[in-house]
């Protein structure tokens, strides 16, 4: 059975106007152990909804998700969550934030502390553990969001556009560390972007979804070999090759996104 | 390494922060000086308009003026009151402003929390705490004389009442605007509901309880005084009832003297406290604000 299962999920939610909106229209997805998946699509399709449903912070209207075997309820064991933005708590130091889970799961705190400052060390923050939030930048922040998500050692990490605030050069960076410390573990990924480039770069699979609502149009298989290097990879023509193929796909989707949303505008 | 770089970043923004600063830090202290002083012109210049109107045109026998509140003032710290030395009633009237404030900030925070947190409870007490707010409550004092007496009860009691409102009020605020991104966060980290409203209901909404302690703790002082002043053996409100029956206006003036300067130096305590409660916020752009 698949670490992740999501089965004709559907999600709708109740728009202000009082009527509904499917955000999420029968998706089928699973991912397996280990596995890292990138789900592509234009910008309020519908990915962070999906995410929502893996890890339990939204019932699916129709259709199932499971995770290790068991439907999901509440929040799943071990399942991990990236947010698009920021909630580290800001009266937190980097490592009073880094630590909260361990406690918040039973670890003593001085066990937790010292998995915390280990985790810090890990995403290169050694020297900031007293910091708070406001003292941090863009890159830093999501560094201790990462340390954050890691120190639980999930089993399943879900991660929502983590690094499209982060200007070019701080992405790289990130995602060659991402990649480097997902490669010690056995963590399943879901990994959301509208960043094609950066969707094939990391993953094993991308997932092409259609604009809204947000249903599977795609899926392709990445075979480009490991490890990578996120700056060097995008040269190969093997990426080139593949880069355009779902491009092909996705463009289409984007499309219609951008004229539905003029439209809305207008 | 990818670390150099976001150092490098913030350590250049201090750097030129403070370069530019030095100029501005001048200024500042320039404009400050400024304002110190302008304060203390118009502070003598209203004295000295009481002092004189009072003197040639007005009767200071109703208006007082500041000569008169002085000598009252040195009267009572030197010779005493009409019930007691003046510590004695300076320090009943805080003790009541005391407790009421810290009873009355207790019972508003965790009302306000778990009201905050609960969507049936609220709507269901919503008018009933509306009505409450509604009623004059410093009349209520005069109804807490008849029940707890002469004694210090009564105006604990009254303080507390007037301390409550605001106080749960903004603790109330405070705990529905929580960001649910942080809650969300927390609950896959492994918070439970405890850990979720003691890790980040409570400090979230701090901010929005410690702005309700200042406007509180005058409220408390309100309370006691005015609970003395309906009835009471000691304390600051008594003594401006005292002075009031026997026509001492600089008497009246005295009293609301000493009154203020206790508002004040509690005023000063909570902004410690404030400071050190919230000090993992961003420090105010007070440069920009001040400068403009
Ligand atoms: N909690 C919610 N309540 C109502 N509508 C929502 C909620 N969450 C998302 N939506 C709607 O669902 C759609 C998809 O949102 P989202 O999943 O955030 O898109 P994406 O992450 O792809 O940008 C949007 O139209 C959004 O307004
Ligand atoms: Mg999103």
């Amino acid at each position: 059975m698949s670490l992740v299962v999501l089965d004709h999920a559907t999600k709708r939610f109740m728009t202000s106007s009082g009527g509904l909106h499917t955000a999420v229209s029968e998706v089928s997805l699973t991912v397996e152990a280990g596995e890292f998946v990138a789900v592509v699509g234009p910008t309020g399709c519908g990915k962070s909804t999906t995410l929502s449903l893996i890890s339990g912070l939204e019932p699916p209207s129709e259709g199932t998700a499971t995770v290790a075997g068991k439907p999901v309820t509440g929040i799943p064991d071990g399942v991990g969550y990236m947010f698009q933005t920021d909630a580290m708590l800001p009266w937190r130091t980097v490592l009073g934030n880094v630590a909260a889970g361990p406690m918040w799961r039973g670890v003593a705190k001085d066990k937790a502390r010292d998995q915390a400052r280990e985790w810090i060390e890990r995403v290169g923050l050694k020297g900031f553990e007293n910091y708070y939030m406001h003292q941090l930048s863009g890159g830093m922040r999501k560094r201790v969001a990462l340390a954050q998500t890691l120190v639980n050692n999930p089993s399943i990490l879900l991660m929502d556009e983590p690094f499209s605030a982060l200007d070019v050069q701080t992405r790289a960076l990130m995602q060659n560390e991402l990649l480097n410390l997902w490669s010690d573990t056995n963590a399943a990924v879901v990994f959301v972007t509208h960043d094609l480039e950066e969707a094939i770069t990391l993953a094993d699979r991308v997932v092409v979804m259609t604009a809204s609502p947000a249903r599977i149009k795609d899926v392709f298989t990445i075979n480009l070999p490991r490890p990578r290097n996120v700056e060097e990879i995008r040269m190969t023509p093997e990426f080139i090759a593949i880069y355009s193929e779902v491009w092909q796909s996705l463009s289409s989707e984007v499309e219609i996104a951008r004229t539905t949303g003029a439209n809305r505008v207008a | 390494m990818s670390l150099d770089l976001d150092q490098t970043t913030t350590e250049t923004q201090t750097a030129t922060v403070s370069k530019a600063g030095l100029s501005a830090k001048q200024r500042m202290r320039r404009h400050k000086a400024l304002v110190y002083t302008l304060r203390v012109v118009l502070l003598v210049a209203v004295l000295a308009i009481w002092e004189i109107s009072c003197t040639y045109l007005f009767d200071d026998f109703y208006y007082s003026k500041p000569s008169k509140v002085w000598n009252q003032l040195v009267v009572w710290f030197t010779q005493g009151t009409s019930s007691g030395s003046i510590w004695v009633n300076i320090s009943a009237t805080l003790q009541e402003a005391v407790y009421g404030f810290i009873l009355g900030s207790i019972f508003g925070v965790v009302s306000g929390i778990i009201l905050g947190r609960s969507r049936l409870l609220s709507e269901v007490l919503a008018p009933y705490i509306q009505a409450l707010n509604a009623i004059p409550r410093v009349v209520l004092a005069a109804l807490f004389v008849l029940w707890f007496g002469l004694g210090m009860t009564s105006k604990v009691v009254t303080a507390l009442v007037l301390v409550f409102f605001p106080v749960f009020f903004n603790a109330f605020q405070g705990a529905r605007e929580v960001d649910r991104n942080l809650v969300n966060n927390a609950r896959i980290l492994g918070a439970s509901r405890w850990d979720v409203l003691r890790s980040i209901v409570v400090p979230s909404a701090t901010s929005w309880i410690l702005a309700s302690l200042h406007t509180a703790f005058g409220f408390a002082l309100i309370g006691a005084i005015v609970g003395e002043y309906t009835g009471a053996t000691h304390g600051l409100g008594l003594l401006i009832n005292t002075s009031q029956n026997s026509f001492n206006a600089a008497g009246v003036f005295a009293g609301m003297v000493i009154c203020t300067v206790l508002a004040l130096t509690a005023e000063l305590f909570l902004g410690a406290l404030e400071r050190r409660l919230l000090k993992w916020r961003p420090p105010a752009q007070s440069t920009g604000a001040t400068a403009v």
